[in-house]
């Protein structure tokens, strides 16, 4: 399959000058990565409404929250590694606990932040967002669909955890499609085998359908991109209508999207399934491609998941 | 800039008996909490709310008022007798501190409790919030003032400091920060556990107007936030030297009653002491 290839940096640079221009409310924070993160696009335009915090994201979270209290729209960015574990206990007390008007949006997420290597890759940041009370988690699929979400979550007024990519990421939406944050999109239809990713695993989950369907089998394909509050019953009747399910998402297997579909499952409805992701284990440096391959993250991981579900169906 | 009588301080000091009285009752009702540190910060939040800070305890959501953070969360006993004498809620209400479905949790809640700007308790967060209050009075062009009060043991946190050179980066002059220099921390006198001095020194260094006061002076903290507000570029800290579990003789420079409620016996002995009647 022949992708176009864009960056969801780009789109949230671009999404957050609109807000600028149509509400005097929303402020920008980062810590000194916002020409990295695409703030920078915010902070050039509305100078006055940017405020860096640098190297210091506890300051900048806390910050954050007297400015939430005080009215206003406010979004954090920052590298999604700094914008969570560094900044954990800020987060719950001040963001989550207080149920404020804060969206963190944090890029350069998952393992295909590359060369870096472990000690930038998070891959426990679902994890980590999920279990917050009052925090909401979404994972935008491509640079269209994280355009919409910036533009729909700053219509809330609560806390929401936004993971976006530092690489380009196939684009799987159409520009003028309509998004409902907290409803999962199905991509395709199918009644053999269900295929739920989030982020840049989704594009991996259209590839694997079309290989299955070159063996008769008709996958369902899942773009799950609200991770909380999940969206149970698109879950629970996929998983009713194709018997078995599949996850994949750029993310440990502990405790990110695959694990909240399979509590979901387990307690509504129980089928065969299998989660594709990152073992228990940090990452390393390398290209994407070859770290996607390394850590499991490929289409053919997927088709392989799939198959051993469909064994177990029978 | 001594423009008060000895009648006005007189009676902002009975307000603080009350206030302390309150504190010790409520700690001893709720069979814990933090004496010590509620008691050394009385003056200092007596003097904000009864004479220092504009607000209105009828509307808690008065765009214009004066903004108070508690850093120091585990003060709470004394933030709500503040706000309770102020008449957030009824005094009757003190009692249920710590207790199920209260709107009076252990450390402070803004969503749960009337007059409590910002949700604290987990050290070092208190300043950076009231930053992000005076950026958005900036914003706004208002000309409302943000007032923290900082405990010493959380100059130990780091982001105390980061809040410290933001406030200076930003120019927050409508900030103060009082640092309530009891000396003592939960394992002992701060000089011990993690030396901090010296710290005006800092605070200075950091771009901030230092101003050291006798933290229990009602006078005197009325005259240090007044000059903090002639300051203009840069935001002002206020070291207010006070005594851990001020006005309870046996409290005072204790260790013991940093996070104890007291026995029945010692808290007749404490409210004989405050001047009240014991509950």
């Amino acid at each position: 399959m022949t992708w176009k290839w864009e960056s969801q940096r780009n789109q949230y640079g671009r999404a957050l000058v609109e807000l600028g221009k149509e509400r005097g409310d929303v402020v920008v924070l980062d810590a000194d990565l916002s020409s990295s993160t695409r703030t920078s696009d915010f902070a050039g335009a509305f100078p006055e409404r940017f405020f860096n915090c640098g190297i210091a994201e506890q300051n900048m979270i806390d910050t954050a929250a007297g400015l939430a209290s005080s009215g206003k729209t406010v979004f954090v960015s920052t590298f999604a590694v700094f914008g969570t574990g560094r900044c954990y206990d800020q987060i719950r007390q001040s963001v989550a606990y207080p149920k404020l008007n804060i969206k963190i949006v944090a890029s350069h997420a998952g393992i295909t932040v590359g060369g870096d290597g472990a000690s930038h890759q998070i891959i426990e940041d679902l994890a980590l967002m999920r279990v917050l009370p009052n925090m909401s988690v979404i994972v935008p699929v491509d640079s269209n669909e994280t355009y919409k979400v910036v533009k729909t979550v700053a219509e809330t007024k609560e806390p929401v955890y936004v993971r976006i990519g530092r690489a380009d990421v196939p684009t799987v939406t159409e520009r003028d499609a309509p998004y409902e944050m907290q409803k999962a999109t199905v991509m395709r239809e199918g009644d053999d085998v269900t295929l739920i990713g989030c982020g840049i695993m989704v594009s991996k989950c259209l590839e694997a359908a079309d290989e299955l369907a070159k063996h008769g089998i008709a996958a369902r394909v899942i773009n799950l991109h609200t991770i909380k509050p999940l969206d149970e019953k698109t879950i629970v009747k996929a998983a009713r209508e194709t018997g078995g399910v599949v996850t994949a998402e750029e993310h440990s297997v502990m405790m990110g999207m695959g694990s909240a579909v399979a509590m979901c499952l387990v307690e509504n409805f129980h089928v065969p399934m299998k989660r594709v992701g990152i073992p228990d284990v940090f990452g390393e440096s390398g290209a994407c491609d070859e770290l996607m391959e390394r850590y499991g993250l490929t289409m053919e991981n997927i088709v392989e998941a799939a198959h051993d579900v469909l064994k177990r169906k029978k | 800039m001594e423009i008060y009588d000895g009648e006005f301080i007189s009676e902002l000091e009975a307000i603080a008996r009350r206030v302390r009285a309150h504190a010790v009752t409520m700690i001893y009702q709720a069979g814990s909490g933090h004496p010590g540190g509620s008691l050394s910060a009385a003056d200092i939040l007596v003097a904000l709310y009864f004479h220092l800070m504009k607000h209105d305890p009828k509307r808690p959501d008065w765009p214009e008022r004066d903004r108070f953070v508690l850093s120091k969360g585990h003060g709470a006993p004394a933030l709500y007798a503040v706000l309770a004498e102020a008449g957030y809620f009824p005094s009757a209400e003190l009692e249920s501190l710590r207790k199920l479905g209260s709107r009076l949790q252990g450390h402070p809640c803004m969503r749960k409790t009337p007059g409590v700007e910002m949700s604290t308790g987990s050290l070092g967060h208190g300043l950076a919030a009231g930053n992000g209050m005076a950026l958005a009075a900036k914003l706004d062009r208002k000309l409302h003032r943000i007032y923290v009060v900082c405990g010493d043991g959380e100059m130990d946190v780091g982001e105390t400091w980061e809040a410290a050179m933001l406030a200076s980066h930003y120019k927050l002059d409508n900030v103060t920060a009082y640092i309530d220099r009891n000396k003592l921390q939960l394992d002992g006198p701060t000089e011990k556990i993690m030396s901090l001095e010296p710290l005006a020194d800092k605070w200075k260094a950091f771009g901030w107007h230092v101003i050291e006061i006798n933290g229990h002076s009602m006078k005197e903290i009325i005259n240090a936030t007044n000059e903090a507000r002639t300051i203009k570029g840069r935001p002002t800290a206020i070291i207010c030297h006070t005594i851990k579990g001020k006005g309870v003789s046996f409290m005072e420079g204790s260790l013991h009653f940093h996070g104890k409620a007291p026995s029945d016996a010692e808290y007749k002995q404490a409210i004989k002491e405050l001047g009240a009647e014991p509950v």
